[in-house]
């Protein structure tokens, strides 16, 4: 067996979303190569390099796949992954756009978002909101798959010593253009990565409530989230939507502020390690999963909260 | 320029579902189905696109048994102008749909082809990526703004950093996210019209795609349930309790 995973980063560094897919690669079993596509990134290569379990560091450096757009990224994954048994990335933005497309030049099934390795064709992946799991066997010749992060423990991003490679193909399609972004910038850690999260919901009424949740979160080091109905209503911006249809998250301690509980939320957050909730309607479906559940006004606790820590 | 929708039938999504006791899926009878919901943001995007004057035609499709008739007709009563039901005994999986959507593809020859970036069921994320690959289309995947123009469309897509643009040309996927737009609800003289409104059945057999899936589902388990804990009286139990029951602070 051998595994192409395709490393997850911004040209700069190696996202720890990589080193999490590694794990999911590890247990697979067979020789690790890892892909970083992009531009200008011969030090993610490095450092892939030095990651637990990779043998081998495959270097495709081209203005091409500097916006890891789908159509370039797609052709070239697909094109080098014939020769392997399996093909992972992380079920992040960026490998949700292009591993569809890998697997459909292939002409194979993507399995997605897995949360458990039961063998090297047999996944775990959650269905239905996380209401149910699935356990499935994918029978084509190459298995082409995306890896829930929460799922799996990081490997080592130090001690290994791949070799790298380079690779010349270029892949650039005149169909598709990238044309601009906006990156959230943010001193607190990353929504995915933080041990510690707080989330405002519609009950914090604007955006400029959120600065409470943000001093406290200053407090504890956490990176701060939100429901659906708070991005919706424009209190925050999209990459803070934790949800079944968002981001999913699993920290040691996950605070829900004026967040009801639907089942799209939970489906975000139910394996965090603690779930404090706090919400003035103690019918609300958060308390069904929380820990410790606060019934009061959010307004009186947060400065309460923020004072005490 | 004629926009493709792509539509799936699947559980209402208020609906908590639960597992069949011996494990073989999910137990869908009796329970409330619906257009899903980024489906219905496909679908009053392609009717927007034909309201500002851009889209001439609104064409939707979906896949599966005659159940699907129903999503259809909700499809046509929100404004789209005729449907396709490819007709299959189950669903198939996303790669069979891709395909049997790209036979659909070559038959209508849309510009836009608009399908929701997830099923709330499967929660799979990968058929309208499938199709952009096997037409040779690019994609604007998790789009919240649509903006098209002449030979060209302009999609911002919510990624996980923030915000993405991109410029495809023509004829191009989207998927749709959350905030592209706020779906209408369909008037009773708009659903009485939709039942007049054409609906052409066809086979997976006449598009010549094979359906046979490559996935086999195994098991289906309920989830670990968490169990509620306990209610604080205050901050300061609060904090006293994460700091020396749980050890999280
Ligand atoms: C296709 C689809 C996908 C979805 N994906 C997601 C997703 O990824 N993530 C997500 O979060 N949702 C998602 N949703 C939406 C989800 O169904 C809910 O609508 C949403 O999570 C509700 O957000 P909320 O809890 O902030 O708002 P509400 O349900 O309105 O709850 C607000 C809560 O705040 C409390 N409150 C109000 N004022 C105060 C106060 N002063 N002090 C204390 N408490 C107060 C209220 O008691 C209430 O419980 C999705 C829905 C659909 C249909």
């Amino acid at each position: 067996m051998s595994i192409l995973l395709i490393a997850e980063h911004d040209n700069a560094s190696l996202n720890a979303a990589t080193l999490k897919t590694l794990a999911a690669a590890q247990q697979i079993g067979g020789d690790i190569h890892v892909l970083v596509a992009g531009a200008g990134c011969q030090a993610v290569a490095e450092q892939a390099a030095q990651a637990a379990g990779v043998s081998k560091v495959l270097l495709a450096d081209n203005a091409a796949y500097g916006h890891f757009l789908a159509e370039n990224l797609g052709d070239l994954v697909a094109d080098l992954g014939k020769n392997y048994s399996h093909i992972l990335a992380a079920a992040t933005t960026t490998g949700k756009n292009f591993m569809p497309r890998v697997a459909a030049l292939l002409d194979v099934a993507q399995v997605s978002d897995i949360i458990s390795v039961e063998s090297a064709d047999t996944f775990k992946r959650p269905i239905y909101a996380g209401n149910a799991i699935a356990t499935v066997q994918a029978t084509d010749a190459i298995k082409v798959i995306t890896v829930r992060g929460t799922a799996f423990d990081a490997v080592a991003a130090e001690g290994g010593s791949a070799s790298v490679e380079a690779i010349d193909a270029v892949f650039n399609s005149d169909k598709a253009e990238f044309v601009g972004e906006e990156l959230a910038q943010s001193e607190r850690p990353e929504l995915t990565a933080a041990s510690v999260v707080i989330s405002g919901g519609r009950g914090m009424q604007n955006g400029e409530n959120f600065q409470l949740l943000e001093k406290v979160a200053d407090k504890l080091g956490a990176a701060v989230g939100a429901s659906r109905a708070a991005v919706d209503a424009g209190f925050v911006p999209n990459d803070m939507q934790v949800g079944q249809t968002g981001k999913i998250v699993a920290p040691d301690l996950y605070i829900a502020v004026g967040i009801s509980g639907a089942i799209q939320h939970l489906a975000g957050m139910k394996d965090s390690k603690v779930i404090v909730a706090i919400n003035k309607d103690e019918e609300a479906p958060i308390f069904q999963v929380a820990d410790y559940g606060l019934v009061a006004d959010l307004f009186d606790v947060l400065p309460q909260l923020e004072q005490a820590l | 320029m004629k926009v493709l929708v792509a539509v799936k039938r699947v559980i209402d999504y208020n609906v908590k579902v639960r597992v069949k006791a011996d494990q073989s899926d999910v137990d869908l009878a009796n329970v409330k189905m619906a257009l899903n919901p980024f489906c219905e943001i496909a679908v009053e995007e392609a009717v927007r696109l034909k309201e500002q004057g851009h889209a001439t035609e609104v064409v939707v499709v979906s896949i599966g048994p005659k159940a699907v008739q129903e999503q259809l007709r909700t499809a046509l009563a929100l404004g789209a102008d005729r449907a396709i039901q490819v007709e299959t005994d189950e669903l198939p999986d996303s790669l069979a749909v891709a395909k049997l959507l790209q036979a659909v593809v070559a038959k209508e020859e849309p510009q836009l082809v608009i399908l929701g970036k997830q099923a709330i069921d499967s929660d799979n994320n990968q058929t309208g990526q499938m199709l952009g690959a096997l037409t040779g289309m690019p994609q604007g995947t998790f789009a919240s703004k649509v903006n098209v123009a002449e030979g060209s469309v302009q999609v911002t897509r919510e990624i996980d950093g923030g915000l993405q643009t991109v410029k495809l040309q023509l004829p191009a996927i989207v998927t749709t996210d959350l905030r592209l737009n706020e779906p209408r609800y369909a008037s009773l003289p708009n659903i009485m019209k939709a039942k007049k409104k054409p609906l052409d059945v066809m086979s997976a057999a006449d598009l010549g795609v094979n359906v046979a899936r490559t996935v086999n589902l195994l098991k289906v388990e309920a989830p670990a349930e968490r169990s509620a804990g306990i209610k604080v009286a205050d901050v300061a139990e609060l904090v006293e309790k994460l700091k020396n029951e749980a050890k999280v602070i």
